[in-house]
């Protein structure tokens, strides 16, 4: 070849880095103005970023879809990234909402920078899914199988204490896989706070919060993660938010509440949990074993964390103003995939302390 | 070249603007590491004072009553290496023996070209790959079949879920292949030509020569490619992360699940809600990277000697 | 050299020593054979679900609820896009300019000090990138931003950069930049515009296989970038990639999210195979060219 080729070449290829490097920028800076066009309201675009929980995941996920629809000037992006993940970054203050299903406790309340609201947004049962030959749907189990299965204690699924419970259900003899998250999450604490109520053991040996010791088990993230995991691995026993295994056809065990009866986790099953708990005024409560005939005992409410005092006033009024659809018009969503709506006792509390929440010393909400 | 410049840098003014600047684009870099270097340390410091060295020897990994001990992690991170090296060593010798000293010349470019794409694919296709082709042939087939061959061993005992050390190994191995193997390969092509002559005229088979010559030779070189590999062993996270089933235990058993230093941080250091869980995780970090800060100045140390004594061996 | 090889072939050997060639020489071929599997059947299911699972929704569509069919991930196409395109910014001027230094003053103790600075970077795990910038931009500037995406990303870029750089320089022949001086140039126009021309080609080969190693990252997004599920419209808010998008969808229940997790492992590796193939392509017309 030529001689001049390498000075040739060595032109065209700058020449070529330069222009991909303009074009990628030309991308993200155009982007914008042709995004933004395209939503019809005249409101000015505000973007809300949230992280948190995987439990109400899909309701979110949903629930900002349609919003975006009536409010095409509001964007809310919400991640999935586990409970912890969500108090950990509204504690940072590097989202504008955080998501979870585990609430603040004290101590960590008082080191905030401002005054962190438990807002509820929905009510979510914790199921326990399986994934056994013939997927038989109809499993019972007692508080205190499901405590000795986490703890490691029952290994087998033909275990007498499974067996005794059903009678007609033909088990194979198959070691149990448990399942369990990796991540800090909010249905791990609602599963291993239950578990601390109805077994001694569980609650001196591993006790309850987002991330816990788990004496057996393999870890996957996020309620996606074990469903997933659940999913590919005949044997396995895992703890997901009921709408999960809705969704994958995955089988939930009934189980067996605090007054005897073994309770499937239904709509009708959690909204009863909720009603046999009273709710304080910070919604700070845990509806695990909740008293009653009909409660399905893993239950719990899920909520989303945002701070009363709004710094930006455009995203404080666009939260308030998503929070008070999300449980007004927003709860009908949620039966369709499993989700129970809020007591109506306790909107109405929702609603006066949504109307506390500022921005900059006047109330943000716009209603 | 770069001795000549002091009077032309005198002499000009753009040579010395242009000089400073690019001395501080350069000092970047090492701006960089030691601010790596910082600040782990400073998000490690509550756990360093709580726990100090007893940390790398305890087991627990229990947020709610906030013990946090290192070794699950240590110890994941070290055996699913090493089950990655016991692979990938022997094979990617080969490979690299193969390609400079065995392969007809037209194999060697596209043979050479496929191991290294096999380094350009990202991690977490390799999770992918993981989850779905991987996990489920070791589950149905592979550790089945170990079990009742060698289940009385403790490596090969429990149920078999596919998800576990023995995936993450495998995974590791197949990442850390080509960085092995086109290592070594350089640094076998770096023996100069007339040792291999030398011994050929001896009247040794290729594998005498290789043996007896090539390897002796290049021998740090390929240690240093060996360290190469365990570095990005130690350090990949993903692919690791999808498969090895993330359970924070010490388990003889290779069908376990296991937990990886790098694999942990990505898991919990976004979530951690406890002050001493978050520093325990940025220690987990410091560790993870003294550890292979100190491995990759070994292994550069390795090759760069072979290539040394490589050009001047070819200048004798 | 086949010639030799046959000679030494056809020299009568005790049988030992010649199957003890033969079994090593099986070995070898065994280990590269061996070598390859993964590699076939992991671009094998790449491409056969990808592109089954591959339409035009999915490269021009945004992603829909958790749990509906349809949808695409055209954000997070964009999204890598964006995000190299600020590593790159970043990356490559400073990796570039850290390799002229090495390669025109690279006999200081100084110059030592960055480029073992520089190899010993190069291997420091990504996630733990990831959690230096998470700590660096993403705590201090309280949100996940696309730059805090990029900034890592470009960290991770320097060093090969560099180093290739360095190294290409060194390849320019002496004679070259002598004849720039002695024309009177100074020299920094001498390093630029003769001897930094000279190399580039190569220099483009190193930084895109640095580009295609940076597009292919997961781990340290998922402490900066985050994720996103809109358009990316501004720089400093979360941002959606196609690793992190297919690592999410890959860790799911939902089979429509496995058959979108292939799809975009497809685009993801054509995308790194192509910055791969045309970074040899460069080199050979390099080689060709001398």
């Amino acid at each position: 070849m030529s001689r001049k080729n390498p000075f040739t070449m060595a032109a065209s290829v700058a020449r070529a880095c330069v222009l991909v490097s303009v074009l990628a920028l030309a991308v993200c800076l155009l982007w914008c103005p042709t995004c933004e066009a395209k939503g019809n309201d005249p409101g000015k675009p505000v973007s809300l970023e949230g992280a948190g929980a995987t439990f109400p995941y899909p309701l979110y996920s949903k629930w900002v879809f349609e919003y975006g629809r009536i409010h095409p000037n509001v964007r809310i992006n919400y991640q999935s990234i586990g409970s912890g993940g969500g108090i950990r970054q509204i504690s940072e203050g590097t989202v504008d909402f955080g998501g979870s299903d585990a609430f603040v406790k004290d101590g960590a309340l008082v080191k905030l920078p401002g005054k962190l609201l438990h807002i509820p947004t929905t009510l979510g049962a914790v199921v326990i899914t399986y994934n056994l030959p013939g997927s038989p749907s109809n499993m019972k189990l007692s508080p205190e199988v499901i405590a000795g299965v986490f703890l490691g204690e029952i290994i087998r699924w033909n275990d007498s204490k499974i067996a005794a419970l059903n009678p007609g259900l033909k088990l194979p003899d198959a070691l149990i896989g448990v399942v369990h998250r990796s991540d800090g999450s909010g249905t791990t604490a609602v599963f291993t706070d239950y578990l601390s109520k109805v077994s001694p053991a569980w609650s001196e040996k591993v006790g309850s919060g987002t991330s816990v010791s788990w004496p057996i088990g393999l870890g996957a993230k996020g309620n996606e993660g074990v469903t997933g995991q659940v999913k590919s691995t005949p044997g396995s026993v895992g703890y997901v938010e009921l709408v999960y295994a809705k969704q994958n056809g995955l089988p939930y065990a009934s189980i067996r509440n605090s007054s005897g009866a073994f309770v499937e986790p239904t709509l009708e099953g959690v909204s009863a949990a909720a009603a046999g708990v009273a709710v304080p005024a910070d919604f700070r409560v845990s509806i695990t074993n909740a008293p009653g005939e009909k409660s399905y005992p893993i239950s719990a409410f899920t909520w989303i964390l945002i701070y009363q005092d709004q710094k930006d006033a455009a995203k404080g009024t666009a939260m308030v103003d998503f929070l008070w659809w999300a449980i007004h018009d927003g709860q009908k969503l949620g039966g369709v995939l499993g989700y129970a709506p809020l007591p109506a006792e306790v909107v109405g509390k929702i609603e006066a302390t949504l109307q506390t929440v500022t921005t900059g010393g006047k109330p943000a909400l716009s209603k | 070249m770069a001795a000549d410049t002091h009077e032309t840098r005198t002499a000009n003014r753009g040579d010395l603007v242009f000089q400073r600047l690019i001395v501080v684009g350069a000092v970047v870099m090492v701006v960089l590491l030691a601010a790596i270097a910082l600040e782990l340390t400073r998000e490690s410091r509550l756990s360093l004072s709580a726990s100090g060295v007893r940390f790398l020897g305890s087991t627990a990994w229990d947020p709610v009553k906030e013990l946090f001990g290192g070794l699950p992690f240590i110890y994941g991170t070290l055996v699913s290496s090493f089950l990655a090296l016991l692979v990938a060593v022997p094979v990617s010798l080969g490979v690299a023996i193969f390609l400079v000293e065995l392969a007809p010349s037209w194999l060697r470019g596209p043979v050479g070209f496929m191991v290294e794409l096999l380094a350009a694919l990202p991690s977490v296709v390799y999770g992918l790959w993981g989850i779905f082709v991987l996990v489920p042939w070791l589950r149905g087939g592979v550790e089945p079949a170990l079990a009742r061959s060698l289940g009385f061993l403790p490596f090969f005992s429990g149920p078999s879920q596919g998800f576990g050390m023995l995936a993450g190994g495998l995974v590791l191995s197949i990442m850390i292949l080509p960085t092995i193997a086109s290592v070594s390969r350089e640094v076998l092509r770096a023996v100069p030509n007339w040792l291999r002559e030398g011994a050929l005229a001896l009247g040794t088979t290729r594998w005498e020569m290789i043996r007896g010559t090539v390897l002796p030779f290049a021998r740090s070189g390929i240690i240093g490619a060996v360290i190469l590999g365990l570095g990005r062993a130690l350090g990949e996270t993903m692919a690791v992360t999808m498969v090895i089933g993330n359970r924070p235990k010490i388990a003889a058993s290779l069908f376990a699940p296991g937990y990886t230093m790098a694999s942990v941080i990505a898991n919990e250091y976004t979530e951690a809600t406890g002050d001493l869980h978050l520093s325990a995780l940025a220690e987990i970090g410091l560790l993870l990277f003294a550890v292979t800060l100190a491995l990759n100045a070994l292994a550069r140390l390795l090759v760069w000697r072979v290539s040394r004594v490589a050009v001047q061996g070819s200048r004798r | 050299m086949n010639s030799r090889k046959n000679s030494v072939d056809r020299i009568a050997l005790p049988g030992r020593r010649k199957i003890t060639d033969l079994v090593v020489r099986t070995l070898c071929l065994v280990a590269t054979l061996l070598a390859l599997v993964p590699l076939l059947s992991l671009l094998q299911f790449v491409i056969v679900r990808g592109a089954g699972g591959l339409s035009w929704d999915l490269l021009t569509q945004l992603p829909r609820p958790v749990g509906e069919p349809g949808g695409g991930m055209a954000n997070a196409i964009v999204g890598t896009l964006v995000l190299v395109g600020l590593a790159s910014c970043v990356g490559i001027p400073l990796g570039i300019t850290t390799g002229i230094y090495l390669a025109e003053y690279g006999h200081t103790r100084t110059a030592r000090v960055v480029r073992f600075s520089a190899d010993v970077l190069s291997g420091v795990p990504s996630i733990i990138v990831g959690m230096f910038v998470y700590g660096l931009m993403v705590v201090t500037m309280k949100r996940f931003s696309a730059v805090a995406g990029g900034v890592a990303l470009a960290i991770l870029m320097l060093p090969t950069v560099a180093r290739s750089t360095e190294e290409l320089l060194k390849l320019v022949p002496t004679s070259l930049r002598e004849a720039a001086l002695a024309l009177g140039v100074p020299r920094w126009r001498a390093t630029l515009r003769v001897v930094l021309r000279t190399a580039a080609p190569g220099i483009a080969t190193g930084v895109m296989l640095a580009v295609a190693r940076a597009a292919g990252e997961t781990a340290p997004l998922l402490f900066t970038a985050l994720n996103s599920r809109f358009w990316p419209t501004s720089l400093d808010r979360p941002i959606a990639s196609l690793p992190v998008q297919i690592f999410t969808y890959a860790i799911s229940p939902y089979e429509e999210w496995h058959r979108q997790a292939w799809a975009a492992a497809l685009v993801l590796v054509a995308l790194v195979l192509i910055l791969n193939v045309a970074a040899r392509f460069f080199v050979r017309h390099r080689t060709d060219a001398r």
